[in-house]
């Protein structure tokens, strides 16, 4: 579809940019020492970090990914949800004490507190790196994506603005710069989700809401020629002639009789209403020839109660093939390890002064991940009946549910979609950035520093990872972005839950046996990822069947595989000593 | 004072274990889930819950048990830092 640019938006982008850039600069005007740059000296409250934890964690997949699979498939998008949020109470329950209490600045110190292992070093700083930047590419890319419609710039132009900014605030003040705007946008993020659910339910279900023509149930065709014009129904695209949008109440439950709006309605009752509604959603269809790719939007009058039971997305949970069910028990499985595996995750645990701090602002980060999640489902089911949907694009749901209310709030939801972007990638950066200097650089490769030239080696390694998280954004444009975050938390949980956790909880743990489980728990998701009938379909373009490996998501594998390796390559290696045990 | 060291490792411990419990409590709700959706989906559709169905109030269910568990956790946490 065609988007006018908002100005309001792109006052509301620049002012919040300028803003957070200008707190950097302020917070990063004295002297820093490491302990500054990569902790935030310790000294981050515990209730500002747990908010920044959802900052850090609600990325552009939780807030417009999630929204949009809700809004197109129903209910399996709030499946993403539950897993997201059970990942933290692994890191609860398991992680959060232990892992303030072993490291100091990265993911590493931790793991390797016990042995002084470069080994140990060497494969989780690599591990961190590929977990980070897979977990990059997707927000980067999506940056890209959304300046397009909303600020009506090119892709490459988003890519780059977001990665100038987020450089800049990572290399002006480190963490304590990073966790400031991860707490602002976490503060935003889940206020203003807050806001727009009451507004939905305050609005209520009405029949064939939203903009002229979202009722209409004639298809509609999108054609890119060899020569890159678009048509639109065979016509050239233009502003009168656009794809309509989509995603309305067919007709309301028999108790509205001939009603067309409920008006407002509480919680529940918007839910079970819903449920007993008939709903217009749109499914797409593409096929090739000569004269261009075609791509055919076709609406279905579907059940409510269909669309609030999974299978949506997860066509396999109702065809129910065991290679399909696997495959969403391997997901469902990565997303409740990864989270606590992730390494920009891990590393706000540092930031706080002790164990105690820590616990807390874990249960603070479950609250407000735990409630914004929540609000994703009446996001997204708002947005699947507001009228307002793009057929094209899953991933405007969100802003758009905003405009079905108020340019206003188009333009704050926009711009608050753009510090999602922000907040996810200055923690990513920052991780990286200390697996490159403090892990590589000083502790593997044995470079000794001062105080000062750990911070200029962080900073020059945080402009390094801020030109390829560039360079990859444009790069990879035309990728699936859901598709590569998944990735990010079957490599991490496959590569460094087995280790973090047999560490914390088997005294026989070796050194050569984190090693090896990292390396095998690393390559193997990875390898399994690249061999996948997913990766041969999306992104090599071959046929599924020609995939030696049986299902696509690896964890269900790879984790305990992870586990088996350490056990064994453990018993092999020379019990660690008493001292080693004790620390 | 070494009778002080014991209680706080004691009581550190106990909350520990509390923690684990926890953990093994919500992997028990997870599990049933992930049991329902992949092998009883159609039960799903029951609406036992003010007219939602069970799909939404398991997955809410979920969610909001992470929260109070964490509560209890917290709670158990501070009345350890309290006895010490």
């Amino acid at each position: 579809m065609i988007y006018e640019s908002s100005p309001v938006a792109i006052a509301i982008f620049a002012s919040f940019v300028v803003g957070v850039v200008g707190l950097s600069f302020w917070l990063g005007r004295k002297g820093q020492s490491a302990k500054g740059y990569y902790a935030a000296h310790g000294e981050i409250h515990w209730f500002v970090n747990g908010i920044a934890f959802a900052g850090d964690y609600l990325s552009a997949a939780s807030f417009l990914g999630i929204c949009g699979m809700i809004a197109f498939y129903g209910y399996d998008g709030f499946l993403y949800s539950i897993g997201f949020l059970a990942g933290w109470i692994v890191a609860l329950f398991v992680i959060a004490e232990p892992i303030k209490a072993l490291g100091k600045f990265t993911f590493a110190d931790a793991l390797d507190a016990r042995f002084n292992s470069r080994g140990i070093k060497l494969a989780v700083a690599i591990s961190t790196l590929i977990v980070s930047v897979f977990y990059l590419i997707p927000q980067m890319v999506g940056a890209g994506h959304l300046i397009v419609p909303l600020l009506g710039l090119p892709h490459a132009v988003g890519v780059i603005l977001v990665g100038v900014a987020v450089t800049l605030i990572v290399v002006t003040a480190g963490m304590v710069s990073t966790t400031w705007v991860q707490f602002i946008k976490g503060s935003l993020l889940v206020f203003f989700c807050g806001v727009l659910t009451v507004m939905i339910l305050g609005r209520g279900l009405e029949v064939n809401a939203g903009r002229p023509g979202a009722e209409d149930l004639s298809p509609q065709v999108r054609t890119v020629t060899p020569a890159g014009t678009v048509l639109i129904n065979g016509q050239p695209q233009t502003a009168e002639n656009d794809l309509r949008s989509v995603g309305t109440i067919h007709s309301l439950p028999d108790r509205y009789g001939a009603a067309r709006e409920t008006g407002p309605l509480r919680p529940l009752a918007y839910l079970s209403t819903l449920e007993d509604s008939k709903i217009i959603t749109w499914s797409a269809k593409k096929h090739q020839d000569e004269q261009g790719s075609h791509t055919t939007y076709t609406p279905t009058i579907r059940e409510g109660k269909d669309l609030l039971k999974p299978g949506g997305y997860f066509k396999g949970l109702s065809s129910g093939t065991l290679t399909d069910r696997l495959n969403f028990a391997s997901l469902m499985l990565a997303l409740f390890c990864g989270t606590a595996s992730l390494p920009h995750i891990l590393i706000r645990y540092y930031t706080v002064k002790d164990a105690a701090a820590a616990r807390k602002s874990t249960v603070v980060g479950i609250a407000a991940i735990g409630g914004f999640y929540v609000l994703t489902l009446y996001l997204g089911l708002g947005a699947m009946t507001s009228g307002y949907l793009d057929p094209t694009s899953s991933n405007m749901a969100a802003p758009l549910l905003a405009k079905s209310f108020s340019e206003t709030l188009f333009a704050v939801i926009s711009a608050i979609a753009f510090t999602t972007v922000l907040g996810t990638v200055s923690g990513l950066i920052m991780a990286g950035s200390g697996a490159v200097a403090h892990d590589l650089i000083e502790n593997c490769c044995g470079v000794t520093m001062t105080d000062h030239e750990k911070v200029r080696a962080g900073k020059i390694a945080a402009v390094g990872l801020g030109i390829a998280a560039m360079a990859l954004g444009i790069l990879f444009r035309n990728f699936n972005v859901s598709f590569l975050v998944g990735w990010a938390f079957h490599i991490a949980a496959s590569a460094n839950l087995p280790a973090l956790v047999m560490l914390l909880f088997w005294p026989r743990t070796t050194k050569q046996g984190i090693t090896a489980a990292v390396t095998v728990g690393m390559l193997s998701s990875l390898g399994w990822i690249l061999l996948s009938a997913d990766t041969f379909e999306k992104v090599y373009g071959l046929s599924r069947d020609a995939s030696p490996i049986p299902f696509s998501q690896p964890g269900l594998v790879t984790i305990p595989l992870g586990f088996v390796v350490l056990v064994v390559v453990s018993l092999l290696t020379p019990r660690p000593t008493p001292q080693q045990v004790a620390t | 004072m070494g009778n002080d060291h014991n209680g706080q490792a004691q009581s550190g411990s106990r909350s520990r274990r509390l923690g684990m419990q926890l953990f093994l409590v919500y992997v028990l709700l997870y599990a049933g889930f992930m049991g329902v959706v992949l092998f009883r989906p159609d039960a799903l559709s029951w609406r036992p819950f003010g007219g939602v169905n069970l799909a939404i109030a398991y997955g809410m269910g979920l969610i909001a048990a992470a929260f109070i568990l964490a509560m209890i956790y917290m709670a158990a946490c501070r009345s350890d830092t309290a006895d010490r």
